[in-house]
């Protein structure tokens, strides 16, 4: 590989595993404050898209859409955290499967509503365009994603170490009885997250769709991915999903860089090594 | 409780009588569907060991039956067409993929296990559409005869078909039932119940649940190899997620931990499916919101909560 | 030979030191309490004796074998049970079931029946576990390890939750068990402890304060100071 193509891909890697990182950082946050791992997680990301892409339609408006997408994303969050996983509530092997139940439910309105042809979203025009590095052309929206990616991330670490409810949900990742036994309503909080990790899933879905788009079977192609990264980095951790993240963006586009027809196998080796010598993830807890 | 045991094979028997003598009095659509149920009845039973039995909750079962059906069609593509060949292959692959792949999954428990299987799962279903030569990518494999057993009768009768289902049916069910009820069995069921106290107890439940995975990989990938037969065509979809979700359906539906229980499940799926889908394209839709509805007011099942019932009309008497 | 022998164990979470440096030795067929605050270290003693936690350093022997990387179940069959702080029963299964999973299959000294039989529990065997009352569970905890025929028996805190009317059932079970049994008990009832037990070992911060016969335990000063001031 030369020079040049070797900084064009770390670029590329960089994107797409910001882009995974606001999917895991919501996977992740579920799963640290519920115990469920969210298996609807990739259909948020797709549902996203594709709101994301009518709102842009309807507006004209990239940023009008990515927020729309992330507000309609964030309150079907809550509606499905408050009238369905509540009633189940402690019992979490349910919980999953009743995301799995989701899922398809999910996966069969997106093919009704728009169809089995791919979409792709339309970049803000002041994104447009390429800008050369060592002689190769880089499209500047792929810059566009890193700030983005870059900016929530600090934004979500503002929030989760400088705010009182960012406190809370650490604290009740860490033990929620405790949380309980203060006198907080944790219940309020199991809303809000599942409403944060939509909201983020979205996001994620809209500033991807110029690039990844949105067809049926993203929402597993997806999902499968977020699911690598917080194998890779540890359930239960900002850190551990933005480090995962990172390092499955990279095996993704150097493996695709490399192996053209068979890329996903890079991630599933990283995985199937993760799995044999760090089975809880590189920034796991370990469990006492 | 014991009575209820010893019972419950007295009415499987019923069952199976009642299985050999419905062709006769079957349409033809009645026939077909009845051969699905027996095939999905089996591949949900082979769920059930680990969801029920073993309390491991596998999101890509769909693998094992996609690759034992993958097997048989590749087979035919190379102009074998032995039954028997077809068989142990379809079954003897599946078991090599689950004694490789559960030496994975299995280093990982709760919520791991579940993502690693379901992220396994769709690298099996990518490497089927991607592997053209082999599969034939999203196109599938078509073209697949009915097994030739050297028999005087032909296969291509639905009727002859059926029997030759039921009888691999019954015998999975008997030796599936001596299983669970063996002294391993029991260990299994342990496992379920609590995995620290049976390491205290010293058993090495490590080995335990990988010789149930592999089992229930097995059992799968023999239920794939008569979908292939009935079905004349594989694509990767039977490998997706799509598949494994709908056997965890049946296996909830049907009651889990009750290993004929899922056979009811299998049956209710596939007449619906049916049913519903001679209406509207939207069967998915409707699968999701049975899903939905089954975790949150049927988790015992149908079979599961009748047995519940039944005990509990006992103990008031 | 030695029924249990460590050296220098030590066990960290994270940064935090859970156990440090523990050394002891417990001879065939003492009587052994564990006494000391909570958060001492004591269940996570026990956990990396029956092998549910690997020791950073440190090793471990069992009636003269290294055991410090052995599986748990592999320890079990060396003859070490234990009981564990909260019931970790086969709720779903009935009682005769849940002992025949403790029982290992033809080298038991006695049939399950006959061992229910002698512990006057044959006429539960059918039923659940899950529909005995707490107390019933706590002994069918304890009755669990006593199926397994142990040479080393861990118990951590038998009587946990106990009315005094079931916390004697508990206490006559074990004071009645055979001298060829060696027994490790964590418990906090003192009257329990002073009563059983040979010898006391007291942990405090994951270290060994103090080791001794009881009547040296009760006497000593710092003991008192961390452990028995608060309790008296």
């Amino acid at each position: 590989m030369e020079l040049s193509e070797i900084v064009i891909q770390t670029l590329n890697g960089i994107s797409y595993g910001l882009l995974l990182f606001l999917l895991a950082a919501g996977l992740s946050l579920i799963f640290g404050l519920m115990g469920i791992i969210n298996l609807a997680h990739g259909s948020y990301y797709t549902l996203g898209a594709y709101v994301g892409l009518v709102i842009i339609q309807m507006t004209g408006n990239f940023f009008v859409g990515l927020m729309g997408a992330a507000v309609v994303l964030a309150l079907l969050g809550i509606v499905m955290e408050r009238f369905f996983f509540r009633k189940l509530y402690k019992r979490e092997l349910d919980q999953v499967l009743l995301t799995f139940g989701f899922a398809y439910l999910f996966m069969d309105i997106n093919k009704w509503i728009w169809g089995g042809v791919p979409r792709s979203l339309p970049k803000p025009t002041f994104l447009e365009g390429s800008i050369s590095i060592l002689g190769e052309a880089f499209p500047i929206y792929r810059f566009g994603i890193i700030v983005i990616g870059l900016g929530i991330a600090v934004l979500l670490w503002l929030f989760l170490e400088k705010t009182r409810t960012g406190v809370i949900i650490r604290a009740g990742v860490d033990d929620k009885e405790m949380v309980s036994g203060l006198g907080i309503n944790i219940k309020l909080y199991f809303s809000g997250i599942f409403a944060l990790g939509a909201f983020l899933a979205a996001i994620g879905g809209v500033i991807g769709g110029p690039i990844i788009g949105a067809y049926p079977g993203l929402d597993f192609e997806i999902l499968v991915l977020a699911l690598a990264v917080v194998v890779v980095g540890g359930l239960g951790t900002l850190k551990g999903a933005f480090w995962g993240s990172l390092l499955i963006g990279f095996a993704e586009t150097f493996g695709k860089a490399i192996f053209p027809d068979f890329a996903m196998f890079t991630i599933y080796v990283t995985m199937a090594l993760i799995l044999i010598f760090k089975p809880s993830g590189l920034l796991g807890k370990e469990e006492s | 409780m014991h009575r209820m045991l010893t019972k419950y094979p007295i009415w499987g028997g019923l069952l199976l009588l009642a299985l050999f003598i419905l062709p006769l009095l079957l349409s033809p659509y009645g026939l077909s569907l009845l051969t699905q149920v027996l095939i999905f009845g089996l591949f949900a039973m082979s769920l059930d060991l680990l969801m029920g039995y073993t309390g491991l909750v596998s999101f890509n079962h769909a693998t094992y039956f996609g690759v034992g059906a993958y097997t048989v069609a590749i087979l035919a593509g190379l102009g074998l067409n032995n039954f028997w060949l077809s068989l142990v292959l379809g079954i003897s692959i599946p078991v090599l993929l689950a004694l490789l792949l559960g030496l994975l999954v299995l280093r990982s428990s709760g919520p791991y296990f579940l993502m690693i299987t379901l992220a396994f799962g769709q690298m099996i279903f990518a490497l089927a559409w991607r592997w053209r030569t082999i599969t034939g990518g999203d196109d599938g494999l078509a073209g697949i005869p009915r097994p030739d057993l050297g028999l005087p009768m032909s296969m291509w009768k639905a009727q002859n078909f059926y029997y030759l289902v039921l009888v691999f049916f019954a015998f999975a069910c008997l030796i599936l039932w001596k299983f669970i009820h063996s002294r391993l069995g029991k260990a299994i069921v342990g496992v379920r119940e609590s995995e620290t106290r049976m390491q205290a107890l010293g058993h090495n439940t490590w080995g335990l649940k990988y010789l149930s995975y592999i089992v229930a990989g097995g059992f799968a990938g023999l239920a794939g190899v008569f979908y292939v037969y009935f079905n004349g065509f594989i694509s990767p979809q039977e490998l997706n997620w799509t598949m494994s979700g709908q056997v965890i359906l049946m296996v909830i539906i049907g009651g889990a931990g009750t290993l004929f229980g899922p056979v009811v499940g299998a049956g209710m799926i596939i007449i619906l499916q049916n049913l519903i889908s001679s209406h509207t394209e939207r069967w998915p839709i409707s699968m999701g919101i049975i899903f939905i509805l089954c975790v949150m007011y049927l988790r015992d099942g149908v079979v599961g909560s009748a047995l519940k019932l039944r005990k509990k009309g006992r103990g008031n008497l | 030979m030695k029924a249990l022998e460590t050296k220098s164990l030590t066990k960290h979470f994270g940064g935090l030191a859970v156990l440090q440096d523990i050394s002891m030795t417990v001879e065939v067929g003492e009587r052994r309490a564990i006494i000391g605050p909570n958060g001492a270290g004591k269940t996570t003693f026990f956990n990396t004796i029956s092998g549910v936690i690997k020791p950073n350093a440190g090793e471990i022997f069992v009636f003269g074998d290294k055991v410090t990387q052995l599986p748990p179940f592999r320890r079990a069959r060396l003859g070490l049970a234990r009981t564990f702080q909260q019931n970790n029963l086969f709720v779903n299964l009935s009682l005769l079931d849940n002992i025949n999973l403790a029982m290992p299959p033809n080298q038991a000294k006695m049939t399950p029946r006959d061992f229910l039989d002698n512990w006057g529990w044959w006429d539960k065997s059918t039923i659940p576990v899950k529909e005995f009352s707490y107390g019933e569970q706590r002994q069918v905890e304890l009755l669990l390890a006593l199926a397994q025929s142990p040479r080393l028996l861990l118990l951590d805190e038998p009587t946990a939750g106990m009315s005094s009317v079931e916390t004697n059932k508990i206490t006559t079970m074990i004071r009645n068990l055979s001298r060829e049994i060696t027994v490790l008990i964590i418990e906090h009832d003192m009257d329990v402890v002073f009563d059983f037990a040979d010898r006391i070992t007291v942990l405090n911060y994951g270290r060994v304060l103090f080791e001794g016969a009881k009547d040296e335990v009760r006497s000593d000063e710092r003991v008192k100071e961390v452990y028995l001031g608060s309790v008296d």
